[in-house]
């Protein structure tokens, strides 16, 4: 690239700015309990792991427990159904948006897990969105499968009654 | 009879009473942070006879710029569980600059025991790339000078001044590179004769490949206790009597490479001349450095200096310091040194010091 790119004069030609890009990149240590999370994405399965103290389930897990500071070893396998604990609808649109706006994303407490993580929720309208609604996981074609969180297209309402706050409020 | 030695800094004693650190490997690519400080974390608090929730106050060094994400001490403080909530603190700094944090913090006098680690894998990006972006951003960055090349002009810089020559470096290296073969935690281990290494070619004239440290992944950490906690853990706490860290200019054509004028100031403050030295651990990632902060402590040929293997056999940025620390703190703790020098470096050309003593009672 030319120096006009980077460099700005004034009238008389002496630099006034000078930008000076710079590019890192990175590789992504996922780690042993990480990975057992993502080969789960893989095929169409949540996976958690518990604490051995506490009995936490974490989903995802980077494979401590947060409070007891100890190794997760043992997997649990998580169903495709939760609660939405708590949600935002986004109407602002922002660099590298690649859902139409206004959109719901919710907070997603899968049954048996002890985290929550944060999901697209669709099939469902604006004005009926509501903290402690029963949701569940659509994944994609099997085909279309990836070691990550894009296996789920999204999460979407299942029709249940909705959970009690009690069951919830720990997790908001 | 004094069990504790005077001390020359603070006005309440504190020591070293644990030390873990991982294997360095060239790449890591089992373990994430988290699981990398896992055991030693564990390892430590079994050391110094403790628990996590004893501990009074934490402090880790590390850098974003390595992980290539934000936060990466946040989250490495799932590896400790910090529940109930803890005081706690982070240098973007090599470990021993956390553990200089934590030193003034126990003079406070209401906590009593610190954790201090720090973690850092190098392989995960390019470091000439990621180091670069420490340089002044105005008028050395934009040059993009690689960390062999830098460390080339301060060689080259050691060599003019008439301090050392390219056979001296290479010693240095192969001393090393031996001594880190009783060290199952370094990654260069190996009898290499100083003939041999100096046939290897230049990589940056006139710094040849065994004059660089290798590229480490890897994790330490350390328990400081305070006054007679430290007797109670320990049976011969490495007591911090002396420690200082001083910085110079950014500005390279400001400075003379070949000599370390933070390092001799820390080292005066610190009390290094002040009596014998059993042992010294030197945070010199490049062979001629050794030279350069050796001249700077006055440390003479008895001194045993990096018999750990040193930066040259393992280096895991930002906690590569820490080792240091722990490497001379060990010897005490065994029962091996009744004195010894810890230093640490960081910023590019041994730009920043922090030199400590460590004494047996």
């Amino acid at each position: 690239m030319s120096d006009q790119t980077y460099v700005t004069k004034d009238p008389r030609g002496s630099i006034t700015k000078l930008e000076t890009p710079s590019r890192l990149e990175f590789l992504f240590t996922a780690g042993t309990s990480l990975s057992k999370n993502l080969a789960g994405y893989q095929r169409g399965q949540f996976i958690g792991q518990r604490c051995p103290v506490c009995s936490k389930v974490y989903v995802p897990s980077r494979g401590s427990c947060p409070v007891d500071g100890v190794a997760l070893t043992e997997s649990v396998d998580l169903p495709n159904t939760g609660i939405m604990t708590t949600f935002c609808v986004v109407n602002v649109p922002f660099a590298g948006q690649s859902i139409k706006i206004p959109y719901i994303a919710g907070q997603i407490l899968l049954d048996g897990a002890n985290l929550s993580f944060m999901g697209l929720i669709q099939e469902c309208e604006l004005e009926d969105i509501r903290m402690g609604m029963r949701v569940e996981a659509v994944w994609v074609d099997e085909a279309d499968l990836v070691p990550s969180l894009a296996s789920v297209r999204y999460f979407r309402p299942t029709g249940e009654p909705d959970a009690d706050y009690e069951t919830y409020r720990e997790y908001l | 009879m004094s069990k504790i030695p005077q001390t020359r800094q603070g006005h309440r004693p504190v020591a070293i009473v644990g030390f873990s650190q991982s294997k360095s490997l060239r790449a890591d690519r089992a373990s994430n942070e988290v699981e990398m400080l896992l055991p030693i974390v564990h390892d430590v608090f079994e050391k110094a006879h403790l628990t996590k929730n004893e501990i009074g106050f934490i402090c880790s060094g590390s850098t974003d710029y390595l992980i290539g994400g934000p936060f990466s001490f946040v989250t490495a403080l799932d590896a400790i569980g910090v529940w109930p909530p803890k005081t706690e603190s982070h240098v973007e700094m090599d470990a021993a600059w956390a553990l200089y944090e934590a030193f003034v913090r126990l003079q406070e006098g209401d906590l009593d025991t610190a954790l201090v680690y720090g973690f850092g894998k190098s392989s995960l990006g390019n470091l000439s790339e990621i180091l670069n972006l420490q340089l002044d951003p105005y008028t050395m960055a934009p040059l993009h000078p690689d960390q062999v090349s830098l460390a080339a002009l301060q060689a080259r810089a050691v060599i003019d001044q008439g301090f050392g020559t390219e056979e001296e470096f290479a010693r240095i290296a192969a001393r090393s590179r031996k001594s880190a073969l009783e060290n199952p935690f370094a990654q260069v281990r190996r009898d290499d004769s100083v003939e041999v290494l100096l046939q290897e070619p230049y990589l940056v004239s006139p710094l040849r490949r065994h004059c660089l440290p290798p590229i480490s992944d890897g994790a330490s950490a350390i328990i400081l206790a305070a006054g007679d906690k430290a007797l109670e853990l320990a049976e011969h706490p490495a007591w911090i009597t002396g420690i200082d860290h001083r910085i110079e200019t950014h500005a390279f054509g400001a400075r003379n490479l070949a000599v370390s004028t933070s390092t001799a100031k820390a080292a005066s403050i610190a009390g290094v001349s002040e009596g014998h030295v059993d042992v010294a651990e030197l945070h010199t990632p490049f062979a001629p450095q050794e030279i350069i902060v050796k001249n700077a402590l006055g440390l003479n040929d008895s001194v045993s200096i990096n018999a750990s293997g040193g930066p040259l056999a393992a280096n895991p940025l930002m906690a590569g310091g820490l080792i240091r620390f722990g490497e001379a703190a060990q010897a005490i703790l065994d029962g091996r040194a009744t004195r010894a020098v810890a230093h640490a470096t960081s910023g590019p050309l041994l730009q920043q010091n922090l030199v400590a003593v460590l004494e047996g009672a």
